[in-house]
């Protein structure tokens, strides 16, 4: 029996429920507002009332209302046929709802029922399993999916039938499982799993040791961020954090991308739906739709169920990690999550923490980036989840809660800066605030020194020293003037100016520049380098910058040409011409 | 709003504050209209049977034995071809009079279109201002904000953005807007002889500061129905979006919620984001195009208002006083329109994109040698050519009085770049260099 309740009480999105039975945190349950059902969750219970928010808008709610409980927490839905969909936060299928507007109340199944697919055994009748365990596959477009003991699964079981291999629809009964007491239970390709919780189905969570290539300079050479492993990036509006998630969705070397839009612009999202499905993959040739799921809730979507959007998005990326894939995740932005708390804590009139953001606003954020991570598997095999999520700071001031609370839980810190962004040089981060603390990790300086090449992480840091040098420098100048100082400080400043423009900056809308792999990357950074460890001993300042500009502006043309072709080779040739002239 | 047979009248009311009153009542739905003593008045919360009303006009004189009435509905709207060339409350009853307009009865503040069924935004709008087509272009379906401070023609540069843009409609939310400049609207609209694609919603500083809640969406309804129903490009001006959060904030105060930055509500995000977000290329051809002000206190953009809306808004446009040459432009630094990149060197010429980052950043190092020159630092030749070539762009290309078309534009461009500078200072692709360069 389904415990129910009468509405008691309404402020915006919150409503109170006076309930005749027993309620869970976290429970689901619908209001039934002018013939259609509004879903909630129940957030806080006093006495026999629940605080429920509810993830719609509840204009024209009345008091005592009826009220059903479902029994259980919001649940994502999980089965072949997620990838290349487009979801709400509740993962309704956007591209289900055939009307323009989205009315209160829209419900569609996130994956086809009907559709038919491949299915083959990969288990043997006689074999004990355990949850995630690998028991058939079906093709799903290009990624061998893994149909696997459910997640809610806890104990070991027998596997005592398996369907043969046909074609069925995710329903079909694929396996008979018995348990230590000789109950059955029956396995369909269906699966269903509480979002807010980690699923936890693999053998070993060690540290990552080897790095994710996104094809952007800043990051890879300077910054790299580890195959399964946490990084986030802050900035101001306008310092083009957009820009740089969506490079590195369309370029990152992952299986899949599962991109959350956390109440930001729609027309970014719509920007992916327009070009995703016309741009190739680079790296296995399909379309970039293939491998990537949206979760989609903008800002004028409701409150409440933004912060469903990015554990929605986790539980996907976690189930697909499950059958050894490498899965990138990407939110932007986790500080409308942040808000969403904040709004929802606000009207529950809770005791206020910093910005009158939540107190517990640290554990939430830190539990989150908890989930990410490289995977051992039972199998065998092993998958990851990387995670990437932006922050959209107040003022564009790192000191705020949300900034500070995502920095002890992430790994990796590229910081956006508003200085770049107004002189354009993009990508904007900062080469000396931000920071990859893989670069520390023994397991993945070896991995560089096997893949790059050896003494790579070394040359980084010298690579970095020269940014921060040039930075003394030029401030140095800035205060006692070009006569002021020796001519060596301007070239010191002229070197890091040409690592900015040549490493550092990247032209995301250049066809060639935006996109640069790592051996690439690994050529232009030896090449710089090796230009900058030469001093010139210029006797006029003015010498010196009429030749770096000149070198900088040679180094774009450069980054503007395909690698290896004839016309890079010309370039490179007048480079080291002009090199050898001092 | 005249009272219904049915309808129960209540005379007790418990509570009054300077922006609610409260009372016990039955059978009431959340967000619906009420009249409290002749005043109009919506529901904000409710707690069993003690309903807590916000009275638009403020609460002055109401007594506790008012007259309260429900409406049953929320706030609507009556849309229909009769809206043209007509100025309205911002209960969207008409001004000076004349008969209400005739059609559909809606509610304002409806539901979202659904992001998958939107376009993606790709028709350039001009302005013949080189500070915004050339280095921030707007795109229809976009929506951005001027920053201004409100010393600055802000209504003005609109307006002029507004007759030039080719809009099917244009539809003006006015919030605690003065009544000159109301009427400043109005005389320009008619002397433009454009009357009839103008709807006009406004709150002036004479009306009670509330009621300017309903002002957005009454104008973006009045847009969804001309540009979802009727397949038009609309153009919606909001204006001042600082006043529409400044009394978001009184609400919330009156309402005991506790105040985030800037004594702002913990919710101003997802209010605004409610607003602009209305913005939208839609399939059927129809388009929003929101241009909104949002006035600044001694230029800070770091206030929770500007902040806010920098990260809803796609881009910014930031007027400045240019000392060099005494006039206002639109700053280059601070200034951003986020969908450019969409037409830019593909609506317009290849050289576009490479033009405008040049420009802007040789401009910047002109703002670095002047900065050397403040600290009393000889400056190197190259100093003085940037400087130069800052103060004649700033003339000729950012300031607000330019109208040319984009082409233009990018020659002027190249001749100021030929002027001042040597092919390799400009860093642009060399093809383009040996196209262009005059």
């Amino acid at each position: 029996m389904k415990t129910t309740g009468k509405v008691q009480g309404i402020i915006s999105n919150i409503v109170i429920v006076r309930t005749e039975g027993a309620v869970s945190q976290n429970e689901i349950c619908y209001i039934t507002v002018g013939g259609v059902k509004l879903m909630a969750e129940v957030i806080k219970v006093t006495g026999k009332d629940a605080y429920v928010q509810v993830f719609d808008s509840t204009r024209g709610l009345k008091i005592g209302t009826e009220v059903e409980f479902e029994g259980h927490m919001l649940e994502a839905t999980l089965a072949p046929g997620i990838i290349s969909r487009n979801y709400d936060g509740l993962q309704n299928d956007l591209e289900r709802m055939e009307s323009l507007f989205i009315e209160r109340g829209t419900k569609t199944d996130p994956i086809d029922y009907e559709k038919l697919w491949d299915y083959k055994p990969l288990a043997k009748v006689g074999d004990i399993v355990t949850a995630g365990d690998w028991l058939g596959e079906v093709q799903e477009l290009w990624v061998a999916h893994k149909i696997m003991v459910p997640f809610t699964m806890e104990e070991s079981y027998t596997i005592k039938s398996l369907a043969e291999a046909g074609e069925y629809n995710v329903n079909k009964v694929v396996a008979v499982l018995t348990d230590s007491k000789g109950e059955d239970h029956e396995v369909t390709m269906v699966q269903r799993w509480p979002v807010k919780k980690a699923i936890k189905a693999y053998t070993a969570k060690p540290r990552p040791s080897r790095i994710m290539e996104t094809g952007v300079r800043a990051i890879d050479t300077f910054n790299p961020i580890a195959d399964g492993g946490t990084g986030f990036i802050p900035g101001p509006f306008g310092a083009g954090k957009t820009v740089l998630q969506h490079a590195i969705s369309k370029q990152a070397e992952a299986d899949l991308i599962i991109m959350v839009a956390c109440g930001e612009r729609a027309n970014e999202v719509v920007e992916i739906f327009a070009e995703f499905p016309h741009l190739d993959d680079p790296r296995t040739g399909h379309k970039l739709m293939e491998r990537t799921t949206i979760i989609c809730n903008t800002s004028n979507m409701p409150v409440a169920a933004r912060e469903a959007s990015v554990y929605t998005g986790m539980t996907i990326a976690e189930y697909y990690r499950a059958m050894g894939l490498k899965v990138l995740l990407l939110a932007d932005s986790t500080s409308r999550w942040a808000q969403a708390l904040r709004e929802m804590s606000n009207r529950l009139e809770e005791l206020p923490g910093q910005d009158a953001f939540p107190m517990d606003l640290s554990s939430i954020i830190s539990s989150f980036y908890a989930r990410a991570g490289l995977v051992h598997l039972r199998s065998g095999a092993t998958g990851s989840v990387t995670f990437l999520g932006t922050v959209s700071p107040a003022g564009g001031n790192l000191k705020e809660p949300v900034t500070e609370s995502t920095k002890k839980a992430a790994r990796c810190f590229y910081a956006l800066s508003q200085q770049r962004a107004d002189s354009k040089r993009y990508p904007a981060i900062d080469p000396l605030d931000s920071y990859s603390k893989y670069l520390e990790y023994p397991e993945i300086v070896d991995y560089l020194d096997e893949h790059i090449e050896e003494g790579w992480v070394k040359s980084v840091m010298e690579g970095k020293t020269l940014v921060r040098r040039g930075k003394e420098a030029a401030e140095q100048i800035n205060i006692l003037g070009d006569d002021g100082v020796p001519v060596e400080y301007h070239e010191m400043f002229w070197k890091s100016e040409l690592v900015d423009f040549v490493i550092l900056q990247q032209d995301a809308f250049d066809d060639i520049d935006a996109n640069c792999p790592i051996d690439r990357q690994k050529y232009m950074f030896d090449f710089v380098m090796e230009v900058c460890r030469k001093q010139y001993g210029f006797a006029e300042f003015e010498d010196c910058s009429a030749f770096f500009k000149n070198l900088i502006n040679l180094f774009k043309q450069l980054n503007y040409t395909v690698w290896k072709s004839e016309e890079f080779a010309k370039y490179e040739s007048e480079i080291r011409a002009l090199v050898a002239t001092k | 709003m005249t009272t219904k047979a049915f309808q129960k009248i209540y005379t007790k009311i418990d509570n009054i504050t300077k922006a609610t009153v409260s009372l016990r009542a039955t059978g009431v739905g959340n967000d619906e209209l009420a009249t409290v003593g002749g005043h109009l008045a919506q529901v904000v919360k409710i707690m069993g049977d003690q309903v807590t009303l916000q009275v638009f006009e403020g609460t002055e004189g109401i007594s506790t034995d008012a007259e309260v009435v429900f409406h049953g509905v929320p706030p609507t709207l009556k849309v229909g071809d009769g809206l043209a060339g007509r100025f309205f409350n911002a209960y969207g009853e008409p001004l000076e009079g004349g008969a209400p307009v005739e059609g559909e009865e809606r509610e304002i503040g409806g539901p979202t279109v659904n992001p998958f069924r939107r376009r993606q935004p790709s028709e350039l709008i001009a302005t013949g201002i080189a500070g915004i087509d050339l280095n921030n272009t707007i795109v229809s379906g976009q929506k951005i904000p001027f920053f201004a401070d409100p010393d600055q023609p802000y209504n003005q540069v609109m307006a002029n953005v507004a007759l030039r843009a080719k809009a099917d409609k244009i539809i003006l939310g006015g919030m605690g807007m003065t009544n000159d400049d109301f009427l400043y609207f109005k005389n320009l609209f008619e002397n433009a002889g454009v009357l009839d694609r103008i709807v006009c919603f406004v709150n002036t500083t004479e009306n009670p500061p509330v009621e300017r809640l309903l002002v957005p969406d009454m104008a973006l309804t009045a847009a969804e129905y001309f540009a979802a129903d009727k397949g038009e490009k609309v153009l919606v001006l909001l204006t001042d979006m600082t006043l529409y959060a400044d009394a978001l904030a009184i609400v919330s105060n009156r309402m005991d919620q506790i105040p985030s930055k800037d004594s702002m509500p913990g919710s101003l995000y997802s209010d605004l984001a409610k607003i602009y977000e209305k913005a939208v290329q839609l399939p059927s051809g129809g388009s929003i195009t929101i241009i909104a002000v949002t006035t600044l206190s001694g230029g800070d953009i770091t206030h929770a208002i500007p902040d806010n809306t920098g990260y809803i808004t796609e881009g910014q446009l930031f007027l400045r006083n240019d000392t060099d040459t005494g006039k206002v432009i639109v700053d280059p630094f601070r200034s951003l329109s986020r969908l450019k990149q969409l037409v830019i060197g593909k609506k317009t010429r290849e050289d576009h994109p490479q033009v405008m980052n040049a420009a802007v950043r040789l401009y910047s190092d002109a703002a670095g040698a002047k900065t050397k020159l403040e600290n009393g630092f000889d400056l190197s030749d190259y100093d003085e050519r940037a400087l130069a070539f800052a103060k004649e762009y700033s003339d000729k290309l950012l300031s607000i009085d330019v109208n040319i078309d984009i082409t233009e534009m990018l020659d002027t461009a190249w001749a100021l770049f030929a002027k001042y500078f040597k092919k390799s200072e400009v860093t642009i692709k060399s093809e383009l260099v040996e196209k262009y360069w005059k």
